[in-house]
């Protein structure tokens, strides 16, 4: 599903900061992505979500070489990815419904397809209660559950999430976990990048540690 | 993915009512009121150059369809006969349909608002006056009544206000030519507005483009949310800047109607004819207006899909 050949990447004419990494993401798979803080973890999901290029080295997505696609084509390929980041991007002029359903909306379908299965979801989460809620008004945990729901509505064939459990409690990060457990068992391959031991400890899957700009893989 | 089985009623209030490019955000009544200055500015612009130029040519067709001979006192000549014979001669001259000779008391008229009242022109050279009507669009051949009429009479001069009607038409055509000028000018300043404001939308708006990003939108859908929202404020800016210049020339019509028959009223009307523009005039400014609204829309969508290109 994916590849990367000797990929390198650097910002500017500043040092490399991620240096030939060569791994491949088997489609179902589980993986946790994780390494001390500037290691390079958000650049590496960038890079998986295209919103970076890399400066050398071959990245292959869903058997496409990305670095012949154009504009539209990536767009494309962005709707099979779903992305959790740290700082959430939820749209504020829009409630927690119309945040989560925004996917769908993109890809136009209409509204009565999709309206139960968002409602549904954002009941999974806890968010039930906070359906019409703007996110100037959700609290940080909210927020986070909000975009992780964004993410995965539309179950994606690759989920990236960027410390997806920093801003919940354990319980609900243990719940959390589940969803995404949940969504790799129906066909989603799935990167957390996290720095939380006891969450990488409750799961047995294959850990990708970013040291020095170097990617180890422990399966 | 299993979700449970337990689901409550759907609630009534989730839905998506929001639009995907907030309405508020963008600084939406700058650039309505720009686009209605622009549109309002390029109204008057046309609609006064309209005016001007069905004035104008008000004006030529009646200066050039009559011609006027003025027959001169000579010392040894009878007036009164020359004025006779000239207006015979014009008579018999092919594309003239009326002529009309002033009579000597209809010419003490003429010069009563100088000269005062209970005038004799038998003390003073004042020459005739004869106004020959030509029938529209037939050939006159001036030469060759000039050169009767001198045969008739050699004090007698014929005017057929060519040198006035190229005077007139040269104006009109220099004036119309400023009011283009002044129209580009309008047009492109509110290009460069309309550009400036698009931009600074999509600043503002730069997180919505991200996240739309990340869902997956592509550029083409993108642009359109914005585009509709740019064409929307145009279509406002433009009814209400063309609007306001279809009320003021309206209003001027009145105005001017309620004046007619009054010494300024007459004044006005000689000098700029009946000041009301057609109703083409008016289909020609609500046009203008549409034009412009589109020409917002296009600068904005253009600015749009440079600005996305920058932003990914």
């Amino acid at each position: 599903m994916v590849r990367f050949e000797n990929v390198g990447l650097r910002y500017g004419l500043g040092p490399e900061i991620l240096r030939d990494l060569s791994f491949q993401i088997p489609a179902h798979s589980f993986q946790f992505l994780t390494g001390p803080s500037g290691a390079g973890k958000t650049s590496l999901l960038r890079l998986l979500f295209l919103s970076l290029r890399p400066t050398r080295g071959l990245v292959n997505l869903f058997g496409q070489d990305i670095s012949l696609l154009g504009k539209d084509e990536i767009a494309d390929l962005r709707k099979r990815i779903g992305i959790v980041l740290q700082d959430f991007r939820l749209l504020d002029h829009m409630t927690t419904y119309e945040n989560v359903a925004l996917p769908f909306r993109v890809m136009g379908r209409d509204e009565s397809s999709y309206r139960r299965e968002v409602i549904d979801l954002l009941k999974w989460v806890g968010l039930g209660e906070r359906m019409d809620a703007l996110p100037p008004i959700l609290s940080g945990g909210e927020k986070q559950r909000a975009a992780i729901a964004r993410a995965v509505i539309a179950r994606p064939q690759l989920l990236l999430a960027d410390e997806p459990t920093g801003n919940v409690d354990p319980t609900l990060g243990r719940r959390l976990l589940r969803l995404f457990i949940e969504l790799n068992k129906s066909g989603t391959a799935v990167i957390i990048a996290t720095h939380d031991i006891t969450l990488m400890d409750q799961y047995d899957a294959r850990r990708m540690v970013l040291h020095q700009g170097r990617l180890h893989i422990y399966e | 993915m299993d979700l449970g089985t337990d689901r409550p009623q759907v609630p009534a209030k989730a839905r998506n009512a929001s639009p995907i490019v907030p309405r508020g955000s963008i600084a939406g009544r700058a650039l309505v009121a720009v686009v209605a200055i622009m549109t309002f500015l390029a109204s008057i612009t046309t609609g006064a150059v309209l005016l001007i130029s069905a004035s104008a040519s008000e004006w030529q067709s009646e200066v050039a369809s009559e011609i006027t001979i003025q027959v001169k006192p000579l010392g040894g000549r009878d007036l009164a006969r020359d004025t006779q014979a000239v207006t015979d001669a014009i008579r018999g001259q092919p594309g003239i349909v009326e002529v009309q000779p002033y009579s000597k008391e209809q010419s003490a008229q003429l010069l009563e608002p100088w000269l005062g009242t209970g005038l004799s022109l038998d003390d003073l050279p004042v020459p005739r006056i004869i106004v020959a009507r030509v029938a529209p669009g037939s050939p006159l051949d001036i030469v060759g009544l000039r050169s009767r009429v001198t045969q008739v009479a050699p004090n007698a001069s014929v005017d057929d206000h060519r040198a006035w009607v190229e005077r007139m038409r040269s104006m009109t055509s220099a004036t119309v030519l400023a009011g283009i000028g002044i129209l580009a000018l309008v047009i492109m300043a509110t290009i460069i507005s309309v550009s400036f404001a698009t931009r600074g939308a999509m600043a503002a708006n730069r997180p919505i483009v991200e996240v739309l990003h990340f869902v997956g939108a592509g550029d083409r859908y993108i642009a359109n949310r914005f585009f509709r929202h740019f064409l929307r404020l145009g279509l406002q800016g433009g009814i209400i800047g063309g609007g306001a210049a279809m009320l003021m020339f309206g209003f001027s019509e009145s105005i001017a109607s309620w004046f007619s028959g009054t010494p300024v009223g007459d004044q006005f009307a000689a000098l700029l004819g009946t000041f009301s523009l057609r109703a083409s005039g008016y289909l020609a400014l609500a046009g203008q207006a549409v034009v412009i609204a589109g020409i917002t829309a296009w600068a904005s969508r253009r600015t749009l899909f440079a600005t996305l290109n920058d932003i990914d």
